[in-house]
């Protein structure tokens, strides 16, 4: 180095730039940040008493648990047999009720008046969480696969409908002028313009949401609306730890399964 | 598309046949329809269903929707408080499963961990934590430290660390080798080359998920409360035990509410970050 | 001064890509390697400071041996060789000053490298090489942000941070255009009489290597086939070097005119 150089710059300090520039608003964030976590830990009711019981607790059910109980095995399987029902059922009324919602709430296609409604329908279905459905259905249809069905069906709506609404509306639509100027009438143009566009994603969205289903329909069982998650209930309503451990493993593995077979079909069709 | 062309020759063109797909496509095709009417028939006739119920299922959802009308407030100082719960338990849980995750994602990664060993407990915790879901996790820890917070907390952490820790995981396989490449022939240390060529690179990655992970939990812990733990789904559960309706239709709509404001918080913080 | 004996590096059970490779760098030359794709002129060069690993033959950088190191004494060895790369391998997210002294890191303790807060000296030095190659006022900027040229020098400066006594270049103009290209060859040869540096430069450009360099390496095969002054690389010598290779890959591009021609067309 030249020495001319070193007079030039002379002694420069560096620090990194700060991720927020201004300081007054970056104090206030890490402040705001610390102040908030300390007020969220100490507001929340946490019942310490009973939270230093948990440690021996958490041994004596594991021990309990330990080794699986598999004998009740024909429990365990009629469980998983409605579960899969629940999840197919749900699957194929979900998807095909999400098809004209998805035609109805896609820009592309739908006048607005019809838009709005399909958004609408598309936004309810989504807001709650499948367990809060199934309460409400629990208690309208019963206790039961019924209210489980449902409340999946509901939920595929929610989630088909919406990614098939959005596909809709990326579709070329020079393929729907070209069979308009060949004469086509609206449903031929859905038919020969629209459908052949959408159908692989279409395809791929019900293996996804069969797979969505099924781990789903394990835990909408918890609040009665049948299938593997209610009998996982009843064994851990009569502290039978063992036979619950039994369950959740078996859960586990079916969900291992399930998430790898329904992968390998995507793969294969997208 | 298939053309087949029976007499090959200048003027076969008369004669040529189409259809849509090949013999094998086809059969393929009908052998799918048939799977799921097969399954759609099997599961329909040996299910469970008392059919009568679901005829009367409109009627039984018209008439709980009426006495859910008007919603009441009677309750709404509880519902307020209960909801803030679910906001913190929600927020402390991520931030929880977001420090927790990171080391798992790291012995999860192939080109981070340190040997075979760590990358097989990374990627078996990362699978037990992911397939259980937090309703399960939380039936657990109700079962171990009793009903409440602490439970719903642990459930979200347990469940987060898996989804976190994957799709960071995933990042971190994915970054550039090349600054690596770099760090290396200055002669950094593996921790020294963690900190400035992987950390940085993982970045946008590591917010985006830890954001969306915030958004699903805030949706999740308003039902943890339908096991004991914590949150507005006590609430919920204590209404719809008494039949409080209306109650009922109040804090339904405070979910929704929480849910789209979540959502768009959460966007607004993406948008600011990344 | 730099020694490779008899360098071997064999990809599995493939044919060598280095075959028995000797090459002696004595210091303050700058030596640019030619040939080629697929020659073993990177290889080579990841061989030296062995982010590649070496089949067998033997490396000596000023007197010690750099194959059989390992662990903390390779990281300490490597430390001592600066590297600049095709690329620029940058860290894109960090900012230009981070670039440059993440040069230091074989050197300073692992909480200083975390805090960013490195050692006064070092960030002088960091200072006086940016303001050398025309960088400082990016200090602060991000990586990314930069233009191709500009990230070469912040390469170039991040490699001079190590305090290197042996420079490796690989394709280091490969990625900018033919202006900037030179600029860098031009930094690189200054850069090595400043500071009494070896640098050794894998390049395509022949025209590059015979203006800007003392002595051209010329390879095929994995074997050196020429060595000489780049008064000596005569065409006879360019068709062996490249054989086989259409004229439009050799990197010969003429006279410098008629490349500004080229390009500004």
């Amino acid at each position: 180095m030249t020495s001319s150089v070193e007079k030039t710059t002379g002694h420069r300090t560096w620090k990194k730039p700060p991720f927020i520039a201004n300081p007054a608003i970056r104090w206030a964030i890490i402040l705001g940040v610390l102040a908030y976590v300390v007020w969220a830990v100490t507001s929340l009711p946490f019942n310490w008493e009973r939270i230093q019981e948990g440690i021996p607790r958490a041994i004596r059910i594991f021990k309990g648990a330990f080794p699986p109980d598999m004998i009740r095995g024909e429990l365990v399987l009629q469980g998983f047999l409605e579960s899969i029902k629940i999840a197919i059922v749900a699957t194929l009324a979900g998807v095909m009720l999400s098809v004209p919602i998805a035609f109805a709430a896609a820009s592309n296609i739908a006048p607005k008046w019809l838009y709005n409604i399909g958004r609408a329908t598309i936004i309810i279905a989504r807001s709650f969480h499948p367990v809060i459905v199934a309460i409400l259905f629990v208690k309208a249809v019963g206790f039961g696969p019924l209210a489980g069905i449902l409340t999946l069906t509901i939920y595929s709506i929610g989630f088909v409908a919406k990614m098939l609404a959005e596909r809709i509306e990326e579709i070329d639509w020079g393929q729907v002028e070209a069979i308009r100027a060949a004469g086509g009438g609206t449903f031929i143009t859905m038919l020969y313009a629209v459908i052949p566009q959408i159908m692989p994603r279409q395809i791929g969205l019900s293996i996804y949401q069969l797979d969505s289903n099924l781990r789903a329909s394990a835990v909408v069982g918890i609040v009665g609306a049948g299938g593997i998650g209610s009998t996982l209930m009843n064994a851990f309503r009569r502290y039978d730890y063992d036979f619950a451990l039994a369950i959740t493993l078996c859960i586990i593995g079916v969900i291992l399964i399930s998430e790898a077979i329904s992968g390998r079909i995507r793969r294969n069709i997208w | 598309m298939v053309t087949t062309t029976k007499n090959a020759g200048p003027d076969a063109i008369a004669e040529r046949e189409w259809s849509r797909y090949t013999p094998k496509q086809r059969w393929l095709r009908f052998a799918m329809y048939g799977g799921v009417v097969l399954a759609t028939v099997w599961s329909l006739s040996t299910i469970n269903i008392i059919w009568p119920w679901l005829w009367d299922a409109p009627k039984q959802m018209g008439d709980l929707f009426s006495r859910m009308y008007p919603p009441s407030l009677n309750d709404w100082e509880m519902i307020a408080i209960t909801l803030l719960e679910t906001v913190n338990i929600a927020t402390i849980a991520t931030f929880f499963a977001v420090f927790l995750s990171l080391p798992i994602a790291l012995i999860a990664a192939q080109n981070t961990t340190p040997n075979k060993l760590t990358l097989w407990i990374g990627r078996f915790i990362l699978v037990s934590s992911r397939s259980v879901n937090t309703i399960i996790w939380a039936l657990l820890f109700v079962a171990i430290f009793g009903p409440g917070v602490m439970a719903g907390i642990l459930a979200i952490i347990f469940r987060s660390i898996g989804f976190i820790g994957k799709l960071l995981g995933e990042a971190i396989e994915e970054i550039d080798r090349a600054p690596i490449e770099a760090l290396e022939s200055v002669g950094a240390s593996r921790f020294k080359i963690l900190i400035y060529g992987v950390v940085p690179q993982v970045m946008p990655t590591f917010f985006a998920v830890s954001i969306l992970r915030w958004d699903i939990n805030l949706r999740e812990s308003t039902v943890l409360g339908l096991v004991g733990a914590g949150g507005i789904g006590i609430v919920l559960q204590g209404a719809i035990d008494t039949f409080a309706w209306q109650t009922v239709a109040t804090i339904l709509l405070a979910i929704i509410g929480l849910v789209i404001v979540g959502e768009a918080l959460a966007a607004w913080l993406r948008k600011k970050v990344i | 001064m730099l020694r490779i004996k008899d360098l071997v590096k064999r990809y599995g059970k493939d044919e060598a890509v280095l075959k028995d490779l000797n090459l002696e760098v004595p210091g303050e030359s700058v030596v640019a390697i030619i040939g080629a794709s697929g020659a073993g002129k990177s290889t080579l060069l990841r061989c030296i400071n062995r982010l590649v690993e070496p089949t067998s033959g033997s490396i000596d950088l000023n007197g010690t041996e750099l194959t059989t190191l390992s662990g903390g004494e390779l990281r300490l060895a490597r430390r001592r060789i600066g590297m600049i790369f095709q690329g620029f391998n940058l860290i894109n997210r960090l900012t230009v000053m981070e670039n440059v002294l993440s040069g230091r890191l074989g050197y300073v303790p692992t909480w200083r490298a975390m805090t960013r807060n490195f050692p006064q000296s070092d960030i002088d030095r960091a200072f006086q090489l940016m303001e050398r190659v025309g960088i400082a006022h990016y200090a602060n900027k991000r990586a990314d942000e930069l233009s191709g040229g500009e990230r070469q020098r912040v390469g170039v400066v991040r490699a001079l941070m190590q305090e290197p006594e042996i420079l490796l270049a690989d394709e280091p103009t490969a990625s900018l255009d033919p202006k900037t290209s030179r600029q860098i060859m031009e930094l690189l040869r200054a850069l090595a009489s400043e500071l009494h540096l070896p640098v050794l430069i894998n390049i395509h450009n022949v025209t590059e290597a015979k203006e800007y360099t003392q002595r051209i390496v010329g390879m095929r095969f994995g074997r050196i086939i020429f060595d000489s002054v780049p008064t000596d690389l005569t065409q006879d010598a360019m068709d062996e070097i490249y054989a086989g290779v259409p004229a439009e890959e050799r990197g010969e591009t003429g006279d410098p005119e008629s490349l500004r021609e080229v390009v500004s067309q």
